[in-house]
């Protein structure tokens, strides 16, 4: 609890006191008991009555305070001392724990995303002095023990470690890092003690950008939050002259028609309206869960710009994908091996491997990568590149051939055709045909996983955008349950192709965009949504991009769709219930049926529970 | 050119109203606040006394929202 809410607390309690005590004190004189009721209602309303005389002196006439001030007021005037008294008691009982809620949410929002570190560690006259990270220079060597975060992004130095970066990334795994490793601040270190030449400046550093992002994020408003503004601004004036009304009108009618004016049953009935009509349910809700939804989602790697985008993101209806980074690894890797007769899988990798040991093209390295074991250069001699073909070798005293199908056509062998896509590698050992190795761009592990997860979600098409050749596009396209292929796009296609599909769209169906932030930093900003992944690190995505997605993780697009249609669903869930309790409260006060302790449930209770349904936008789970 | 204030205010409604205040003073292009961060962000016009647009803006808050607070 914070100095201002405590002392709050302290006023409730001693006024409670003594409007219990005056209650039950007999005293016959009016004034003296106006008088002793006053001096509760004052401890307990006077900042109330305060902010209401300075509204109407500044023109903010009908706000809450003025709603509460004239009620009490009003109630005390018509000699319903303990009721008047008590309406501003539970109005600030209802307050403060208001207060106390969003706070306590907001710092629990708040410390799941702080990621922040306090101090780095300096060396300075051979000891480690703890020095605040802004003022650490660029090219400092700092020390990170373990337990600590990594406060600044930077090169190893010296030590090894493993680093845990689920406040970043969301997952779980540690990363090992050596000597020559670059890191980034917000890892927390587990084991082993770093040191770290810094290579950015604190503000400049990941951590920085990703608190930066995360902190302006409420200020990109949702349409639901301008709604709710738009509509608090009408809102409340109505309210204001309708309770008028309520009081004035049915006394007036009751006297022309010749009745007892009945003045103090009329005005109770206005005062209950002014209390259940307070909007504090709907202003308060709402953007706690867009923040809510926000921060549930950063727990979770993703990083959303916006309450905008996080609404925007429910709307999502087709999903337009990168190959290269997004779906697929974007590294080389052997797929398959195919020995003919009379040869081994591995001895056809052994081979391959040996042959190619001296080339540093991705191919060799993937083959080498592929056979696993250290190779001893002295099996091999007599290396020869053939330019756009391959290589030939002596390997263990035998002449192998390794190339493309333009090396076997030259060497007039015999070769077989894969069925499966990659790019192929023949070998031919001793004059012989000895089998082929595929080796292609891997798809990501979940990424078929991912496709599904986005159908599932409400996405109507997934789109594929590749650079690649068709056939490859096509195998992987059918592989993951991709409903559109456009292969052998160059950068600036892409471009064009995302237009026709934005033009192509209707009504409020938005289109996202997902690539892993290389060379298509301009396709994230074309499209209603930019979703970059694996993105840490890399600037230009962090900027074009609308939500970053830490790890490259393709089926974190779907997670990030799920939690903003939780989100969205509580808007609605809180909009709705909002209203609809106070427009029936209002609508029974008119008419008698509600007395003002139902009127303060209708106020604070509705509030509550607004915010605690609110709180659920923070947990997702898978 | 754009400036992030930490400010000080108890009730969301309250933040829009300053919000409003904020968008309505003379020097500034656009700002918004946000109340779960208790921070406003503030656009300011072009060649304006960034100093001075913060007192006008501080007044129209303090007008509309008594209790808050804006940290310059």
């Amino acid at each position: 609890m914070t100095k201002k809410q405590r002392k709050v607390l302290i006023r409730i309690i001693i006024s409670a006191v003594l409007v219990v005590a005056f209650h039950f004190i007999p005293v016959e004189n009016p004034y003296i008991r106006l008088a002793l009721f006053l001096i509760p209602y004052l401890i307990i309303g006077y900042d109330i009555l305060r902010k209401a005389v300075l509204g109407i002196f500044h023109g903010e006439v009908f706000d809450e305070n003025f709603l509460m001030a004239i009620a009490t007021v009003g109630a005390i005037v018509l000699g319903e001392y303990v009721e008047g008294t008590a309406v501003m008691l539970f109005y600030q009982i209802g307050e403060l724990f208001q207060s106390y809620a969003v706070g306590k949410s907001r710092r629990n929002i708040s410390e799941l995303m702080d990621i922040r570190p306090d101090y780095a560690n300096v060396e300075q006259g051979g000891q480690l002095v703890q020095v605040d990270p802004d003022e650490v220079e660029l090219g400092t060597v700092i020390t990170v023990q373990p337990g600590e975060k990594v406060p600044i992004d930077g090169v190893v130095v010296n030590g090894t470690a493993s680093l845990n970066t689920s406040a970043l990334t969301g997952e779980s795994l540690p990363r090992e890092v050596a000597e020559g490793d670059e890191v980034i601040s917000g890892c927390v270190n587990m084991s082993g003690v770093l040191r770290i030449r810094t290579t950015k400046e604190f503000g400049e550093s990941t951590v920085s950008r990703i608190l930066d992002l995360v902190e302006n994020s409420s200020m990109k408003k949702s349409r639901s939050e301008n709604f709710i503004t738009r509509f608090a601004r009408y809102y409340t004036p109505i309210v204001c002259l309708g309770a008028l009304v309520l009081a004035v009108l049915p006394p007036v009618i009751n006297i022309c028609m010749g009745n007892p004016a009945d003045w103090s049953r009329w005005v109770i009935r206005a005062l209950t309206a002014l209390v259940i009509s307070c909007p504090c349910a709907l202003v308060i809700s709402i953007p706690l869960s867009f923040f809510g939804g926000i921060g549930g989602a950063s727990a979770k790697g993703i990083l959303i710009k916006g309450s905008n985008y996080l609404e925007a993101l429910s709307e999502t209806k087709y999903v337009v994908c990168d190959k290269t980074g997004t779906l697929t690894k974007g590294v080389f890797e052997v797929t398959h091996v195919n020995p003919s007769d009379g040869m081994t899988a591995d001895a056809l990798l052994e081979m391959a491997a040996y042959a190619e040991c001296y080339s540093n093209h991705p191919i060799s390295k993937s083959l080498k990568t592929a056979y696993g074991e250290a190779i001893d250069s002295s099996r091999v001699t007599d290396v020869e590149e053939i330019g756009g073909h391959g290589v030939q070798a002596f390997v263990d005293g035998r002449l192998v051939a390794v190339g493309n199908v333009k090396l076997m056509k030259q060497l007039e062998m015999p070769y077989a055709v894969p069925k499966k896509t990659g790019t192929e590698v023949h070998l031919a050992v001793d004059g012989q045909y000895a089998g082929y190795i595929l080796i292609s761009d891997v798809v990501k592990p979940n990424a078929k996983a991912a496709v599904r997860g986005l159908k599932e979600a409400g996405v109507r098409q997934v789109i594929m955008l590749t650079g690649d050749a068709g056939r490859v596009a096509d195998a992987v396209a059918e592989e993951l349950g991709i409903d559109v292929v456009k292969s052998e796009l160059l950068p600036a296609d892409k471009v064009t192709e995302v237009e026709k599909l934005l033009e192509a769209k209707t009504g409020k169906e938005k289109l996202a965009f997902v690539g892993d932030g290389i060379n298509d930093a301009p396709v994230l900003s074309r499209a209603d949504l930019g979703i970059a992944m694996g993105a840490l690190g890399s600037d230009a995505a962090i900027e074009a991009a609308d939500i970053v997605l830490m790890d490259d993780d393709p089926a974190k697009i779907a997670t990030a769709m799920k939690i903003s249609a939780k989100t969205i669903r509580i808007v609605h869930q809180n909009i709705v219930f909002a209203l609809i309790v106070k427009f029936a409260c209002l609508g029974l006060g008119a008419v008698g049926f509600v007395n003002m302790w139902w009127a303060i449930f209708a106020d604070v209770g509705v509030m509550i529970l607004a915010v605690l349904n609110a709180m659920r936008a923070l947990r997702y789970k898978d | 050119m754009k400036k992030n204030y930490k400010i000080e205010v108890d009730c969301a409604a309250c933040a829009l109203k300053m919000e409003e205040a904020a968008k309505n003073t003379e020097g500034v292009k656009d700002a918004a606040v946000a109340f779960m961060t208790q921070k406003m962000n503030v656009e300011f016009e072009d060649g304006a006394d960034v100093k001075e647009v913060m007192k006008k803006v501080t007044k129209a808050c303090k007008r509309v929202e008594p209790d808050c607070e804006i940290y310059l």
